[in-house]
């Protein structure tokens, strides 16, 4: 198979998103919908009622066969095996380096059979890179345009959705997935996943069929106010849980150690750059990722120094924003571990001022 | 999208209204829709001269920032201390309770260089 980036793609439900007024960027090689109403009214519908994402530029690969896991246990980082039909893991692709090629979810279908969803910006990497370790009998495929995938998020998704499907979604617990019939579209995956914090559910639909699910789910969520929501509240509210963004929080340079990803690097198997992952676990790191809040008004952005407290430079900002949730100005960036204590005291440069902030542990906001 | 006649523009989405010898400035609708929800607004020059095109500010919206520049050169007389605490009016009312800054020009014949209500549409259109 050869991929090769060419123009802008298109999810299936790109003109939907323009007959909603959605204001639509460039992002990973696709147009989509950065918002519709505004950030912070998607981002309090997600928070108190449920809010739809379309997502579908993630990538999905399968990878099938009786060496599935042990392709997986050697390009990933967390442990494949613990895994049971229906049960979905966060995980990452440590590359050789001592960075991340991307972060992904493992959804285990049967012994045999994994679904991979990993992140768009890394579509080609990840499958030159899964590909170029599959010394394996495992086989791959890419069905990232055979997928449509929408995020319905909110404490009100079971509400909005419970009526579209005979699944038990009320029960499904946490990183778990079912397949079936959804709003009349057969094999759809409801999963129960997000990275919103918020709870809800993320579906795998056959491409062309999505447009149909999405109008089911708004039709079906209307009762409980459900509203589309775009790429700018996904971000608010990842960052206010301290989810990890690639390309933001971890990238080719940053270990999964280094950015809070222990609880994923499982050295109970060997993997890619495991040797040297261990070895930072025992031995400690230079450099960890923390969440901070300013004490003072201003917003952080990706690529400000955080410094001292006499001004000497500490590290820098990957993430930040202005919480929607609870108003204060919030981030995530890498620093001298001697400062990565939560209540240390750091500085944001801000154009020509330090802004007074201080290490927290997040989430930066509990539901 | 609301582009009053009687206000001149710029190519950095800025509005200015004259009255007398002062220009009272802020950002357009289109530049407050592009922007999105906007929360903190920063103006520390009040009392400065500054020259034209130099920073005057900035605009923190939820995703991005951006610098505010000044249309026309002049002293900066005036900030909108209200915007500390309500940054949505720029959103809200961009050409009224959204206003920055007023500025003493030094140079009237700027004003007259800045873009008409007809020229900015064609801009932003």
């Amino acid at each position: 198979m050869e991929m090769t980036s060419t123009d802008m793609k298109q999810t299936p439900l790109h003109d939907v998103h323009v007959s909603l007024g959605a204001k639509m960027v460039p992002f990973a090689g696709f147009e989509m919908p950065v918002q519709y109403t505004g950030v912070k009214d998607e981002h309090q519908c997600v928070r108190e009622k449920c809010g739809v994402f379309d997502v579908s530029h993630m990538g999905e690969f399968l990878v099938c066969g009786s060496q599935a896991l042990d392709l997986l246990q050697r390009v990933t980082s967390n442990d494949v095996s613990v895994l049971i039909d229906g049960k979905v893991q966060y995980s990452c692709l440590p590359n050789e380096d001592g960075g991340i090629v991307d972060d992904l979810l493992v959804y285990r279908i049967n012994e045999n059979e994994y679904l991979l969803v990993v992140n768009a910006s890394n579509l080609e990497k990840d499958w030159n890179w899964i590909n170029k370790h599959n010394s394996f009998d495992a086989e791959l495929s890419n069905l990232s345009d055979e997928y449509a995938l929408l995020a319905v998020q909110g404490p009100k998704s079971i509400e909005a959705i419970g009526s579209l499907t005979d699944l038990d979604v009320e029960n499904m617990e946490y990183y778990t997935f079912q397949r079936g019939t959804f709003a009349g579209v057969p094999n759809v995956i409801v999963s129960a996943t997000g990275y919103t914090g918020a709870g809800g559910f993320e579906l795998y639909i056959p491409s062309s069929q999505a447009a149909k699910v999405w109008n089911a789910v708004m039709e079906s969520g209307a009762a409980v106010g459900i509203q589309p929501a775009g790429l700018a509240a996904r971000d608010t509210l990842r960052l206010e849980m301290g989810f990890c963004l690639y390309g933001n929080d971890i990238n080719d340079t940053t270990s999964p150690i280094e950015a809070g990803l222990g609880w994923i690097t499982k050295f109970t198997k060997d993997f890619i750059n495991a040797d040297a992952l261990k070895a930072q676990k025992e031995n400690g790191v230079a450099r960890k990722l923390v969440g901070f809040e300013l004490t003072e008004r201003g917003i952080p952005r990706q690529g400000y120094e955080i410094v001292d407290e006499e001004g000497n430079s500490i590290g820098e900002v990957t993430s930040g924003t202005m919480s929607p949730s609870t108003g204060k100005a919030i981030g995530m960036g890498y620093v001298l571990k001697a400062h990565a204590k939560k209540e240390t005291p750091i500085g944001i440069q801000i154009r020509n001022k330090v802004i007074p902030a201080t290490v927290v542990r997040p989430p930066f906001y509990k539901a | 999208m609301n582009i009053p006649k009687e206000l001149r523009y710029t190519k950095d989405h800025e509005w200015i209204r004259v009255e007398g010898d002062v220009a009272i400035i802020g950002i357009t609708d289109f530049a407050q829709g592009e922007l999105g929800d906007i929360v903190f607004v920063e103006i520390e020059t009040e009392g400065e001269e500054l020259e034209t095109e130099e920073v005057f500010g900035t605009v923190e919206a939820v995703k991005t920032v951006s610098d505010l520049f000044m249309p026309v050169a002049g002293e900066v007389t005036a900030v909108n201390e209200d915007l500390a605490d309500n940054p949505a009016d720029v959103n809200e009312d961009p050409y009224g309770k959204g206003w920055m800054i007023k500025v003493k020009f030094s140079d009237a014949s700027e004003i007259e260089g800045l873009m008409d209500a007809a020229a900015y549409e064609a801009l932003v259109g």
